[in-house]
C-alpha cells in the first residue's frame, strides 16, 4: 500500500471515530441510550489515552522509557483542582470561604499562592506552565548529562515518587493524602450535572483528536524522523551534527504537556485528585497500556488505554482479587508473544496467511523433473 | 617546526596527544598532520589505537594532554561531537551506522547539509534542490532502486555505501572513514576505492583500513601512516612503508592481512 493511500485510510478512520466520540456518543447520552455512568467511564478512558500517548511519544518514538508521566498528569490535575476547590466557595463542611482542609490545618485566610487560582484562565494557564517548566528543568539537566536507558527510567521514577511524597505532606497546603475532592462548580456550571459531564466528555474527545492529529503531523516532520533516529542510533545523530539533547528535551516537554492536559480533564470527571495518582506504579500502568496497545504507533496507546481500563473496570468488579494477575499476565503475554501489541494483530494475521498460502503453493506445485 | 606556509595548508593538527583508559595507554604522544585535499591511509595492527584516534578527533573522547586543531586555530578538544561535525568533519563508523528503521531516502535527507536546530527541523520543507541532491547521491552510491527500502534491510556492503553517501550528503571538509571495505566483495571494494580517490582534492580524507590490496589501491603516491601501540611508527609512501623493517617486525606473523 502506498503512503498516500494509508494516509487517506487513516484520515477516514480518525474522522469516523472523532464523529462518534464528539457527536454521536454525547447525543446518545442526552437521549438516554448511553448511561451517564458509561459516558463518564469513557471520558476517563480518553484521559488515560492522552497519558498513554505521552508515554508512547517518549518510549515508542524516542526510545526514552519515562516512568514519570504520572507526575505531569497529576500536576495538570492539581492545577485545575485548585480552581475547582476555590469554586466550592463557602459551600464546604465548615461553611467558610476557603477550602475545608485549610481550616482543618488552622488557616483562617487563603495562602498567597492559592489566591490567583480563583481565576479559571490562570488555572488553565498553570496546567500548561507548571508541568512544562518542571519538564523543561528536569529534562535539561537529565539530557545535558546524557542520562539514558535504564538510568533515565529510574530517575523519572524517582521524580514522580518525590512528587508524591511532597504532595502527601499536609504543610504543602495541597490537601495532603486526601487531595482535593467534593467539587461543586466549573465555569458556573454544576460539575455533578449530566450536561456538565457531557461537555467535559466532548472536551476530552476533542482534545484527544487534536493531540492525535498533532502527533501524527509531528511524526511526519523532519523532527519526527530525527526523533526516531535518536531511538535507533543516537550516535549517528550526534555525529551528523544534531544536538540530540535539544530534540529529546523538546519531546519531553511536549509529552509532559499532553499528560498534564489529560490530567486536568480527568480531575473534574472523576471528582478527585490525590497524591496516589503520582506514584510510580501509576506510570508503570500507563507503560503497560502502551505495550498492550502497541508502542511506536499512535493508535496503539489509545487502544491500549481503552482496552486495559475497560478490562480493569470489568475485572475489578467480577474478580476484585485477581485483577493485578490479569494485568501482569497480559503484560507478560504481550512482551513474549506479541511485541507489536494489539495493533500489530492484523499485520501478523496477514503475514501468517501469506506464508501459509506460499507453503500450500509450494507443496501442491508439481515437482520439476 | 612548521613554517607559516605549511600551517595554512594544514587542515588537521594532532600534536603530543596522550589518552589513557584505566591505566591502559591507548594513545601515546601522537603527532599527526593532514593537508588540505590529502587522502591519507592509516594502517596498524589491532589495538594500535586507530578507532581511539578517530574518537579523539570527533569529540567522542577527550585527550588527557596534547592539542587537536582543525584548520588554522579551531581547538577541537573543547567541542562536542555535533559541534565538530558542524565544522565539517564527518565520520563513517567501522560497523555501518545507519538508521535501520528509516528508508534509504530518509537516511540521506537527515544527513543533508542544512540547519540542525529543533524548530528548523520541525518546520522543514524539502526543497527541489535537496531532492535533486539526494537523487544524485543515490545514483553515486548505486542505491537508486532501493530508495524506499528500510536501511535495515540492506546488505552489509550496501549499508557501508549508504553511510558513505550520508557522509557526503553533509558535504564535509574532512572525511574520517573507518574500514570502508569490510564486508564488501572485491568488486565493491575496488569501486569504494575509486570513489574515495575521486573525492580526494575536494575533501581531505583519512581512511583506516586492514585490507592491504585496498590500501595499495588508494594510497598511490599518497602518504601512509602506520600506527602501533598508540603512536606513529612510520609514515611515508606505500612502498617505503612496506619495506620498513620496524613495520615488518610489527606485522610479522599477523595473519593474512599482514604486509607480505
Amino acid at each position: 500500500m502506498s503512503a498516500p493511500t494509508t494516509r487517506r485510510i487513516e484520515f477516514i478512520a480518525v474522522a469516523v471515530i472523532a464523529t462518534l466520540l464528539i457527536v454521536v456518543f454525547p447525543l446518545l447520552n442526552s437521549t438516554g441510550v448511553i448511561s451517564n455512568f458509561t459516558l463518564n467511564l469513557w471520558g476517563k478512558y480518553l484521559c488515560y489515552a492522552l497519558l498513554a500517548i505521552s508515554v508512547d511519544l517518549l518510549w515508542g518514538y524516542t526510545g526514552l522509557l519515562s516512568l514519570g508521566q504520572a507526575l505531569f498528569f497529576s500536576l495538570g490535575g492539581y492545577m485545575l483542582g485548585m480552581h475547582l476547590m476555590r469554586m466550592i466557595g463557602d459551600l464546604g463542611q465548615y461553611r467558610k470561604p476557603i477550602p475545608d482542609f485549610l481550616i482543618f490545618l488552622g488557616w483562617t485566610e487563603l495562602p498567597t499562592f492559592w489566591k490567583p487560582f480563583s481565576s479559571f484562565p490562570f488555572a488553565a494557564a498553570m496546567v500548561i506552565l507548571l508541568p512544562g517548566l518542571v519538564a523543561l528543568i528536569f529534562g535539561f539537566l537529565a539530557f545535558r548529562s546524557r542520562i539514558k536507558g535504564v538510568y533515565f527510567s529510574i530517575l523519572t521514577q524517582a521524580l514522580t515518587y518525590g512528587g508524591s511524597l511532597m504532595f502527601f505532606r499536609n504543610d504543602m497546603l495541597m490537601g495532603g493524602n486526601n487531595g482535593f475532592t467534593d467539587y461543586k462548580f466549573l465555569l458556573g456550571a454544576d460539575v455533578r450535572d449530566a450536561s456538565t459531564q457531557r461537555a467535559l466528555f466532548i472536551a476530552t474527545a476533542v482534545t484527544l483528536v487534536l493531540v492525535y492529529l498533532g502527533c501524527s503531523w509531528l511524526s511526519r516532520t523532519k523532527l519526527g524522523l530525527i526523533q526516531r533516529a535518536i531511538r535507533d542510533g543516537e550516535n549517528r545523530v550526534l555525529f551528523s551534527g544534531y544536538a540530540a539533547a535539544g530534540f529529546k528535551l523538546f519531546i519531553f516537554v511536549v509529552a509532559a504537556l499532553i499528560a498534564s492536559v489529560g490530567g486536568a480533564l480527568y480531575v473534574p470527571q472523576v471528582g478527585i485528585i490525590n497524591p496516589s495518582e503520582m506514584t510510580p506504579d501509576k506510570s508503570l500502568e500507563a507503560v503497560v497500556w502502551v505495550a498492550v496497545g502497541g508502542r511506536g504507533t499512535l493508535v496503539g496507546p489509545v487502544v491500549g488505554a481503552i482496552v486495559v481500563n475497560a478490562l480493569k473496570s470489568w475485572a475489578t468488579r467480577a474478580y476484585p482479587d485477581l485483577w493485578l494477575f490479569f494485568l501482569g499476565g497480559m503484560f507478560i503475554i504481550v512482551v513474549l508473544f506479541l511485541p507489536g501489541g494489539i495493533v500489530s494483530i492484523p499485520v501478523r494475521i496477514k503475514t501468517w496467511w501469506a506464508r501459509r498460502a506460499a507453503a500450500n503453493a509450494a507443496t501442491s506445485a508439481p515437482v520439476a523433473p | 617546526m612548521t613554517t607559516d606556509q605549511e600551517k595554512t595548508n594544514l587542515i588537521l593538527t594532532v600534536e603530543g596527544v596522550n589518552k589513557t583508559f584505566d591505566g591502559f595507554k591507548a594513545i601515546t604522544d601522537l603527532n599527526f598532520y593532514l593537508d588540505r585535499g590529502e587522502l591519507r591511509t592509516v594502517i596498524g595492527p589491532n589495538g594500535a589505537g586507530k578507532s581511539t584516534f578517530f574518537d579523539l578527533i570527533t569529540g567522542r573522547t577527550k585527550p588527557d594532554t596534547g592539542k587537536i586543531e582543525f584548520g588554522w586555530d579551531t581547538d577541537l578538544t573543547a567541542l562536542t561531537e555535533y559541534e565538530i561535525n558542524r565544522l565539517g568533519i564527518g565520520r563513517k563508523f567501522q560497523t555501518p551506522s545507519v538508521y535501520s528503521e528509516h528508508s534509504v531516502w530518509e537516511n540521506l535527507l537527515l544527513s543533508l547539509k542544512g540547519p540542525r536546530g529543533v524548530f528548523s527541523t520541525l518546520f522543514h520543507r524539502t526543497s527541489t534542490a535537496q531532492r535533486d541532491r539526494i537523487d544524485a547521491l543515490l545514483t553515486l552510491i548505486r542505491l537508486n532502486a532501493k530508495r524506499d527500502w528500510l536501511a535495515g534491510q540492506l546488505a552489509h556492503g550496501e549499508k557501508q555505501w549508504l553511510e558513505i553517501g550520508m557522509l557526503l550528503a553533509q558535504d564535509p571538509q574532512v572525511l574520517l572513514v573507518d574500514e570502508p571495505a569490510a564486508g564488501m566483495t572485491d568488486d565493491e571494494t575496488h569501486r569504494t576505492g575509486e570513489l574515495l580517490l575521486s573525492l580526494a582534492g575536494k575533501h581531505s580524507i583519512i581512511v583506516v583500513e586492514h585490507d592491504m590490496a585496498f590500501v595499495k589501491q588508494i594510497a598511490r603516491d599518497g602518504k601512509v601512516t602506520v600506527l602501533h601501540q598508540g603512536t606513529v611508527l612510520c609514515e611515508g609512501k606505500f612502498d617505503d612503508v612496506q619495506a620498513d623493517t620496524k613495520v615488518r617486525e610489527v606485522y610479522l606473523g599477523r595473519g593474512k592481512h599482514g604486509i607480505r
